[in-house]
């Protein structure tokens, strides 16, 4: 390197740099933040109050938007009681812990994220491996409470372990899912036909 | 055995750890801060293995489910897998800040005990919540699991109790980092670390709440995760590489420097909203496509600028050096961070093929190069670093008595880790046309791309070559322990002007 070194190349002109485009990005992701909460908020427009879990929840193709979103229906009532957003919010909080005290994320995806051993619970309980919607919510209890003798392996012999869950944790994980199922994650997953969606 | 002759045992090995203790506290060729990185690179180098053997676990019962079921599950084994994983790498970066503190400050350190005190208290944090997480696992639905037992969040499934303690320790490192250089001198690298280290310790405030909507709590979880691997880190690195390539190649602080700031400049501007491509999916609102896309494009560039920046560099100064197993390591670093941060990053960062290869073996790819590329291979440049130093700066070029292992232990290393990555790409190229784009990502959808016979070989393939990144990491560890003993001839004095004087 000579000893005349060009403006652009010089140490300070890149630690001005440094500084400005760190600081910048900075704000801007502070200021997006802001926004981001305020549209992410359990009633706000994309993420359902959590007394969403007294009704039918489903996920269909949007036209307009070419991609498919949850769409929220008539009154279904989790286990057959309507609850009041307090009540439902102390439920899927229960359940929310429940899968974090569990490790349920390293065996699972929420969302998409976790480890990829067991199949994603983001749309979980609208899969169409329940059968009927009739007997969905007992079928779910009932394999959270005995999942080995409840297996569904579909032929791949990977058993979920009993994680010593109670009927309330079971409940409350279902309630859980359920809420999960009616944000609107942007399409993803694509192309998921729900349960009851089967001729539409 | 009877009980008594596993105690006789136990007491031989205790005292053998007690004699090499005392030799290590007692080398006079190491100074206290870099006495003090030995304990953690060692510490790095158990915690390494663990994270090999977890690994293995977890990956053979891919292939066979029933594999300790319900003894040791797979979420448990995964668990401490990743865990292992990012425990290591903090402890092999603080350990090397440690290293090069006292020479780039020019003052001892100025609390040496507190950052003793604070090793040991780190070291034993990490051993209960290892403990508790293979004897306890799991715990009931309530706060009280989630304060000391497990968190349940991918990456950082710590107790609150631990993440209190990891703050708490890392306030101590931010202490000595800054008040060493406030008393000594600064550099352009003391300033850019410094400032590094509060944000890499305040991120990980965002990851110690708890809150019951999902979207919000992986929001915050993100910038955790995000802020650190691929913004605080990838800086972090790039102050102990500059450092490094300083030592080892004696390239002029001038031109380090230069390409620290463009690297940071690069590295934030691409990275810190670059953390869009993570609010793909989880509910936040559809600008992040643009931002995310656009911005964690950019991602490679900084990585592919420190390429540029390394061969330069090596051609410049003629390989000239006399700590091989280092240099061939920062090499590895080079092209690990960029293949597998900045290429395997961009393959799927764009939200029109994301929606497809989210959640799959794609990310797990991406994670086996990622990591080790960018951060498990500076380290171990590091570590052969401070053997060196240990040893009494001895010559640890060509001609090295037992030079086969590092050599034998670099390839099986780089090879497995590579053939893994390959093999679970595999496996996700499959997992995202079938499962996701054909089958819709239904539980029968994910179950038909696991049973697939693809899937299933690339496991297979997998299991290979982390049988050989296993064996690799056992003949390093062995390597480390051994290199240079022995060894009469003392290093080359690599500085600027001696390679100038050569060339010229």
């Amino acid at each position: 390197m000579t000893e005349q070194v060009p403006r652009w190349a010089s140490e300070t002109f890149w630690k001005k740099t440094a500084i400005w485009v760190t600081g910048g990005s900075f704000v801007l992701l502070v200021f997006l933040t802001f926004d981001s909460m305020k549209q992410i908020s359990a009633g706000g427009p994309r993420v359902p109050a959590f007394s969403v879990i007294n009704k039918d929840i489903s996920y269909r193709f949007d036209k307009t938007k070419q991609r498919y979103q949850p769409v929220i229906g008539d009154e279904a009532p989790l286990f057959g009681k309507v609850l009041t957003e307090a009540e439902a919010e102390m439920l899927v909080d229960h359940g929310k812990k429940t899968v974090q005290a569990k490790n349920c994320m390293n065996c699972h995806t929420l969302l998409g994220n976790g480890a990829y051993y067991a199949p994603d619970l983001t749309k979980a309980w609208m899969d169409q491996g329940w059968g009927a919607k009739a007997s969905r919510e007992q079928m779910m209890v009932d394999f959270l409470l005995d999942p080995e003798k409840n297996a569904r392996t579909y032929g791949s012999n990977r058993k979920m372990p009993n994680l010593d869950i109670t009927q309330p944790e079971a409940e409350a994980i279902v309630a859980f899912l359920k809420w999960m199922s009616s944000i609107d994650t942007n399409g993803f997953p694509h192309n998921f036909r729900a349960i009851g969606e089967e001729d539409k | 055995m009877t009980l008594q002759a596993y105690q006789e045992k136990a007491a031989v090995c205790w005292a053998g750890c007690k004699q090499n203790y005392g030799v290590l506290m007692a080398n006079p060729f190491l100074s206290g801060g870099q006495k003090l990185a030995v304990h953690y690179f060692t510490v790095a180098m158990v915690l390494f293995m663990a994270q090999l053997l977890f690994g293995l676990l977890a990956g053979l019962q891919f292939i066979f489910p029933s594999f300790l079921y319900e003894i040791l599950d797979f979420n448990v084994n995964r668990m401490v897998h990743i865990n292992a994983m990012v425990v290591w790498m903090l402890y092999g970066f603080i350990g090397s800040v440690y290293w090069f503190l006292e020479e780039e400050s020019g003052v001892e350190i100025v609390g040496l005990k507190w950052g003793q005190l604070a090793f040991w208290v780190l070291t034993g944090a990490v051993t209960v919540v290892v403990l508790v997480y293979l004897l306890i696992q799991i715990g009931a639905g309530n706060d009280t699991s989630l304060w000391l037992i497990n968190e349940g969040r991918e990456y950082i499934e710590a107790p609150r109790w631990a993440d209190i303690g990891i703050v708490v320790v890392m306030l101590t490192f931010f202490y000595n980092v800054a008040a060493t250089f406030a008393k000594g001198k600064w550099s352009g690298i003391a300033g850019v670390l410094t400032l590094d280290l509060v944000a890499l310790a305040g991120l990980y405030l965002a990851g110690m709440f708890y809150v019951t909507n999902i979207s919000i709590d992986q929001y915050w979880w993100w910038w955790v995760i995000h802020l650190w691997v691929e913004a605080t880190w990838e800086v972090l690195v790039g102050c102990i590489m500059a450092w490094s390539l300083m030592k080892l190649l004696g390239v002029r602080r001038q031109v380090v420097q230069t390409w620290l700031y463009i690297e940071v400049a690069l590295m934030f501007g691409s990275g810190i909203l670059g953390l869009g491509h993570h609010y793909f999916w989880i509910g936040t609102p559809e600008y992040w496509f643009t931002i995310g896309g656009f911005f964690s494009a950019l991602e490679p560039i900084p990585l592919v600028a420190m390429v540029v920046h390394s061969i330069y560099d090596a051609g410049a100064h003629r390989f000239k050096n006399s700590n091989h197993p280092a240099l061939a390591w920062v090499i590895a670093h080079a092209f690990g961070n960029f293949l597998g941060a900045g290429v395997w990053g961009f393959m799927h960062t764009l939200p029109q093929i994301n929606l497809y290869t989210h959640g799959t073996q794609w990310s797990a790819s991406h994670g086996h190069l990622a990591f080790f590329g960018a951060y498990a291979t500076i380290n171990i440049a590091f570590f052969y670093l401070a053997m060196q130093q240990a040893r009494g700066n001895v010559w640890m070029g060509g001609d090295l008595a037992n030079g086969w292992r590092w050599k034998t232990a670099a390839v099986l290393l780089n090879l497995g880790v590579l053939g893994m990555t390959v093999a679970l790409l595999i496996a996700g190229y499959e997992q995202s046309f079938i499962e996701r784009a054909v089958e819709g990502s239904t539980w029968a959808g994910y179950f038909s791309a696991q049973n697939h016979p693809w899937f299933m070989q690339a496991m297979v393939w997998r299991m290979v070559f982390g049988l050989m990144t296993a064996v690799g990491g056992g003949l390093l560890f062995w390597d480390l322990l051994t290199i240079g003993k022995g060894e009469t001839r003392s290093a080359a004095v690599i500085t600027n002007d001696a390679v100038t004087q050569e060339i010229a």
